[in-house]
């Protein structure tokens, strides 16, 4: 008796502590708000809102509310694995999205599996569903595609000799063994590998030294941040006449503005987010892209990242799971989540299977070119 | 303790003896066991109370960052030395739990070996530099904690670099299974890092009762005065650095363990920055102060999450507030307050 007044107590506390339980279908959501990951985080979780707020404004799912539950993590895995279990004990979430890194990711995977709950991460790396975990799912592409697209575009312009200048950060280390990974299967040779600290401010001797390389074609750079923004830099200070192509990590308006001038004719894989209105008109990706813009041009007053579209891909590919099973029972959402076809989302074209949990291809990507200070895609 | 006993009176018959330790028996229980069996029914309590995993799981946090922080209650507290960097030391416990397993080796001496790899460590640098003090001593142990955090990070071959690296291996579920009984991962964890606390915060009690507590404790008064009284200045700073590595090390595999993924943040500035807080706000002085520092900045921030726009305010408030007005923490402060309205 007691004993149950004592927990009668605590999970009113816990009640307390969560929110109220009015909505019927719940979903979850672990993201980096805060923190080292922040730029992450934030547009991720402004996206889930408004999307959660549009959605019932339309009626909901099936007619049913949902209720977003959202806890910042702050990129901190021990907090997110802490978060995870909150979400599926306490709050008796029907899915999660989440984990803006990695690392955040990989510490909550474990539990989805243990109580058989759907959970889309919006991190990159490929560990995430390689192998393939029954639960877990994911948003992004991985760098390992982003090499690969890299590399098709250097040899469609008859390049095969390639340096690297990679960031040691995380983004930075990861794709740069997926790159030397790949390569040789590209058709590609590295024949310069070269590094640098994140906050170091001048790369010069390191590209001196990749273009002093026999027979240098092109030059990569997988970083993230401000690196490549003076990478780009000195590149161009150099008056090096190779091309020079940047990664995904780079692809947003922010980096022209620090690259200035430099970063014309510069090139990199991106989303179709970049470029709404260069999309043609058949373009299945023209709808979705235009619409998230919109929306969160209004909502927030700026321009959405590419982070907020891996939350809006997820939330998009969870709502469509919800409605196809017709049910709010994790296991059967988690089954419709994983014979998704075709769902035309802002990163790419989803088509999960039992196989494949990331679902896209190398066409989710475009590499585009910097001209004027502004993107142009490259014809293909 | 004992030893000292029989020097002051060797030559004593047994009677004597006996009349002589009556009031050290009055007390039945030495004070470490009276500590284990205090924090024995704090984790008991919260067993008792939890209505779901989740609540384990932040006992488990609460638990293992107990272990973590007695470590610099050691250290801090009894010697009143600053170490910025024993994250590093967790980390390695932590590394070496995840790592070795990969090489065959079984979890339990994983852990065993990543434990003693931060002692060695420990006594290896902490000779050299523990001749500094103050600001420099903090300075030198985070660079330490810095070097051991960037080879995590950099040494992707090893340790999977900074999105960090799969725990695989025991699960103290099974450990329990082995004695017939059947509890849920968390739960296990949580018996795991409660009896870890509880064994720790006993040997931390006892030392500060023992003859080399007691030279610590000389030493944070005043390095002169032990040295002028016979003490190993050198020695008892190192002895102290090395326990305090040793502590954090096997709260950092027990974490490694529980979590099952564990990424190079574990040994990065700011964990070590927020061990050394948890002590300082808890009080550096007490166990006690250990727990009640890392029940607050674990379990607060959960509470916090309804205000979640408003948490690091809420929790810097705290923090502040509790360094203005109780400077040597929560518990000394409270303990102060309770002498005093006795007499």
């Amino acid at each position: 008796m007691t004993r149950q007044a004592v927990a009668a107590g605590v999970s009113a506390l816990a009640l307390l502590t969560g929110a109220p339980a009015l909505a019927e279908i719940k979903i979850g959501a672990s993201l980096a708000v805060t923190g080292p990951a922040a730029f992450l985080g934030d547009p991720e979780a402004k996206t889930l809102e408004m999307l959660v707020e549009e959605l019932n404004a339309n009626g909901g799912i099936n007619g049913e509310e949902v209720e977003l539950v959202l806890y910042d993590d702050g990129a901190d895995p021990n907090k997110a694995r802490t978060f995870a279990t909150r979400l599926i004990e306490e709050d008796e979430v029907v899915a999660v999205i989440g984990g803006s890194s990695t690392g955040t990711t990989m510490a909550m995977a474990p539990l989805f599996a243990d109580y058989e709950i759907p959970f889309i991460s919006l991190a990159g790396a490929v560990v995430i569903i390689d192998p393939v975990q029954e639960f877990v799912f994911k948003t992004p592409h991985t760098d390992r595609m982003a090499c690969e697209k890299i590399f098709a575009d250097i040899t469609s312009r008859g390049m095969t000799k390639v340096g690297l200048i990679s960031g040691t950060g995380g983004f930075g280390a990861s794709m740069r063994e997926q790159c030397l990974d790949v390569a040789e299967s590209s058709g590609v040779e590295i024949v310069a590998d070269e590094s640098y600290g994140g906050s170091d401010s001048d790369m010069t001797p390191q590209l001196t030294n990749i273009a002093s390389t026999d027979g240098i074609e092109a030059i990569v750079n997988p970083g993230f941040g401000q690196g490549p923004a003076v990478v780009t830099r000195n590149y161009a200070q150099l008056g090096l006449d190779m091309p020079l192509y940047q990664s995904h990590g780079v692809a947003s308006d922010e980096f022209i503005k620090l690259a200035g001038d430099a970063a014309n004719g510069i090139r990199l894989p991106a989303t179709p987010l970049l470029i709404p209105d260069q999309l043609a008109e058949d373009d299945v990706q023209r709808q979705p892209v235009q619409d998230y813009i919109a929306a969160y041009e209004e909502a927030y007053g700026e321009k959405p990242s590419t982070f907020g579209g891996y939350a809006y891909d997820a939330f998009h590919l969870l709502v469509d799971a919800i409605e196809r099973a017709g049910s709010t029972d994790p296991v059967e959402i988690r089954d419709a989540l994983e014979a998704t076809e075709e769902l035309a989302g802002v990163t790419g074209v989803y088509t999960f299977s039992p196989e494949d949990h990331m679902g896209l291809d190398l066409s989710a990507f475009r590499i585009l070119e910097i001209e004027d200070g502004g993107w142009k895609p490259v014809e293909e | 303790m004992a030893g000292q006993g029989t020097t002051t009176a060797p030559q004593e018959s047994g009677r004597e003896m006996q009349a002589r330790t009556e009031p050290a028996r009055r007390r039945v229980i030495g004070p470490g066991l009276r500590t284990f069996l205090i924090f024995a029914v704090l984790v008991g309590l919260g067993a008792l109370i939890f209505p779901s995993s989740y609540f384990y799981r932040v006992g488990t946090l609460v638990w293992i960052n107990t272990l973590a922080v007695t470590g610099i209650v050691v250290l801090l507290g009894y010697v009143g030395l600053v170490s910025l960097g024993h994250a590093g030391f967790f980390a390695i416990g932590a590394y070496a739990t995840a790592i070795l397993p990969n090489y065959g080796i079984p979890s339990p001496l994983a852990m065993l070996a990543g434990v003693a790899l931060a002692g060695l460590l420990a006594l290896a640098v902490g000779r050299p530099i523990l001749k500094l003090s103050g600001y420099y001593l903090a300075i030198a142990t985070l660079g330490l904690g810095m070097l051991i955090w960037m080879v995590l990070s950099k040494e992707a071959w090893l340790t999977g670099g900074p999105d960090g690296m799969v725990v695989s291996g025991m699960n103290a579920r099974n450990l329990f299974k082995m004695v017939g009984l059947k509890l849920k991962s968390a739960e296990a964890w949580y018996w795991v890092a409660g009896f870890a606390a509880a064994i720790g915060a006993a040997i931390a009690v006892n030392l500060a009762g023992s003859p080399s507590g007691r030279a610590l404790r000389a030493i944070h008064d005043s390095d002169v005065a032990a040295r002028s009284l016979g003490v190993d200045v050198a020695k008892a700073k190192s002895r102290a650095f090395v326990i305090s590595a040793l502590y954090a090390a096997v709260a950092g595999a027990l974490l490694a363990l529980a979590n099952g993924y564990i990424t190079p943040e574990t040994g990065g500035f700011m964990h070590s920055v927020e061990m050394v807080t948890m002590a300082v706000l808890g009080g550096a002085s007490s166990v006690f102060g250990a727990l009640v520092g890392a029940l607050i900045l674990t379990a607060l921030p959960q509470v916090l999450t309804v205000f979640a726009d408003y948490e690091h305010m809420v929790l810097g408030g705290i923090m502040v507030l509790t360094m203005i007005a109780m400077r040597r923490g929560l518990v000394p402060f409270i303990v102060d307050l309770w002498n005093r309205r006795k007499s």
